[in-house]
């Protein structure tokens, strides 16, 4: 995957961009965590990569394609986004992973949904309500659900930023299995340094819309 | 009472609405610091409904006399002002003008036309201009809830409606929950109002029925079809506008537009 020239201008204040000029490859398998002070622009750059908004200069190549040729339903179901809620549907946790596969006219079957809970350790929760999980179990369902999809990049917007502490450890140790284990692609946007030392084979740094510095956690932790 | 010191029907007219009036203004005083707004607000729509109506009562006198065909303006005048209106109450919906004037008239027209053929409402004008102003009001304010409540809707779930995106969703799959949301609440006060028929009110249409000298058996019966005729528009024009209002708040990208 990779960002050519990525950048969105505020439509309601021309010449005024969220982030610019932002260009970066990732490898596959790779983690390439972002890190930057708040308002810096990487929720921002997250959203562009998932189309959720729409850049208004430069693209992103998926495969060497231009994902603007790409149908955005197709492309996004691609690209995985885990927010920094968990945002889950009314219905069943069971109900909830299903729903990105049943969008690509798949039906999940109860024993994959079994394997996938068993995977992230909610094993016995596909019958639940999804709505009266705990922070750190909502979080957990959602990033299963956005693993359903089997995604070739998988976007974390700070998955763990509002959990408690003792659900931030849980996850962040799942979520560091995951990626070992299935040898995600991820761009993992991060407040804390320590989680993008341990985490990331790279970290880019974004200060105010525009890349700082990209290189790997040695490089870059000293002087971010 | 009134009767016995106003004599003119239209001096006592006015005098009723100003008493009718007054008890709004006293009321949304008392409860002025629940509705912040609201008691300027409700003070020029009384003041613009009193003028609007009074209008409406001139120009139906002198179209009384003419051809039923005549009504089809009438009829088109108040769609396009209930579309106005629908507008005022969708202001962060784009387009929200030509959404509520296709819905509504689609539902008041397709409903009112079908009523006409069959001869359920006579093709004249005495009664198919006050039947038909009936009507397209109750869709324009079931528009207007529908509308407004899927505005809210949507801004309160941002997260779960990207999310769904985010996982692949069409936008029409993404908002579906709040689609049958706005849909369902924007029905509940036609729903309501056939289910306390006779029971918790008799509606004006009745009365009025009766009060000329109907039989009071045929004037129920009729209020019925009043109402149902009312629900049938209503209905209809929310089922148009939950098709086309998707496509107004997200863009050809499936984006979601519309924010807080």
């Amino acid at each position: 995957m990779e960002c050519r020239d990525l950048g969105r201008e505020l439509p309601s204040e021309p010449g005024r961009f969220l982030v610019q000029d932002i260009s970066f490859s990732v490898e596959s398998a790779e983690v390439l965590g972002v890190i930057g002070p708040s308002g810096a622009g990487k929720s921002t750059l997250l959203r562009l990569i998932n189309r959720l908004d729409e850049p208004t200069q430069g693209t992103v190549f998926f495969k060497e394609q231009d994902y603007r040729s790409v149908d955005t339903a197709t492309l996004r179901r691609s690209v995985g986004m885990v927010m920094q809620r968990a945002y889950l549907f009314p219905g069943t946790v069971a109900e909830n992973l299903a729903f990105g596969p049943l969008q690509q006219g798949r039906t999940m079957n109860g024993a994959e949904i079994d394997s996938l809970l068993s995977e992230v350790g909610l094993a016995g929760y596909a019958t639940r309500d999804a709505l009266t999980l705990s922070g750190g179990e909502a979080q957990r369902v959602a990033i299963t659900r956005a693993l359903a999809n089997d995604p070739e990049v998988l976007l974390l917007d700070e998955p763990t930023s509002a959990l408690d502490e003792a659900a931030r450890d849980s996850v962040q140790r799942l979520l560091e299995g995951l990626i070992r284990e299935r040898h995600l692609t991820c761009i993992w946007v991060t407040h804390s340094l320590e989680q993008a030392r341990v985490m990331a084979d790279r970290i880019l740094v974004l200060e105010a819309g525009r890349i700082k510095i990209i290189g790997t956690p040695a490089e870059v932790l000293p002087r971010a | 009472m009134l009767e016995h010191y106003v004599s003119n029907e239209l001096v006592r007219g006015v005098v009723q609405c100003v008493i009718a009036a007054l008890a709004v203004f006293a009321v949304m005083l008392l409860a002025r610091r629940r509705a912040p707004g609201l008691l300027g607000e409700i003070s020029f729509a009384e003041l613009r409904g009193l003028l609007q109506i009074f209008a409406v009562g001139a120009i139906l006198a002198g179209l009384l006399r003419g051809p039923a065909w005549t009504s089809i303006f009438v009829l088109t005048g108040m769609i396009l002002a209930a579309a106005s209106i629908v507008r005022k109450r969708a202001k962060k919906i784009p387009r929200a003008f030509v959404l509520a004037l296709i819905a509504i008239g689609v539902g008041a027209g397709t409903i009112l036309s079908v009523m006409t053929a069959t001869g359920v409402i006579p093709l004249k004008i005495l009664t198919l201009v006050p039947v038909g102003s009936m009507v397209i009001a109750n869709t324009m304010n079931t528009q207007s809830i529908f509308l407004d409540r899927f505005r809210g809707e949507v801004v309160s779930h941002v997260g779960e409606i990207e999310s769904a995106l985010a996982l692949g969703a069409t936008p029409d799959v993404a908002v579906e929950l709040y689609l049958r949301a706005a849909f369902r609440a924007s029905l509940i006060p036609a729903v309501d109002n056939i289910r306390s028929l006779g029971i918790v009110w008799i509606p004006g249409i009745m009365a009025g029925m009766v009060l000329s000298g109907a039989s009071p058996l045929y004037a129920a019966l009729y209020q019925f079809v009043v109402l149902a005729t009312i629900f049938s528009s209503s209905a209809l024009a929310c089922f148009v506008a939950s098709h086309l209002v998707a496509g107004r708040i997200f863009s050809i990208h499936g984006q979601l537009l519309l924010r807080a």
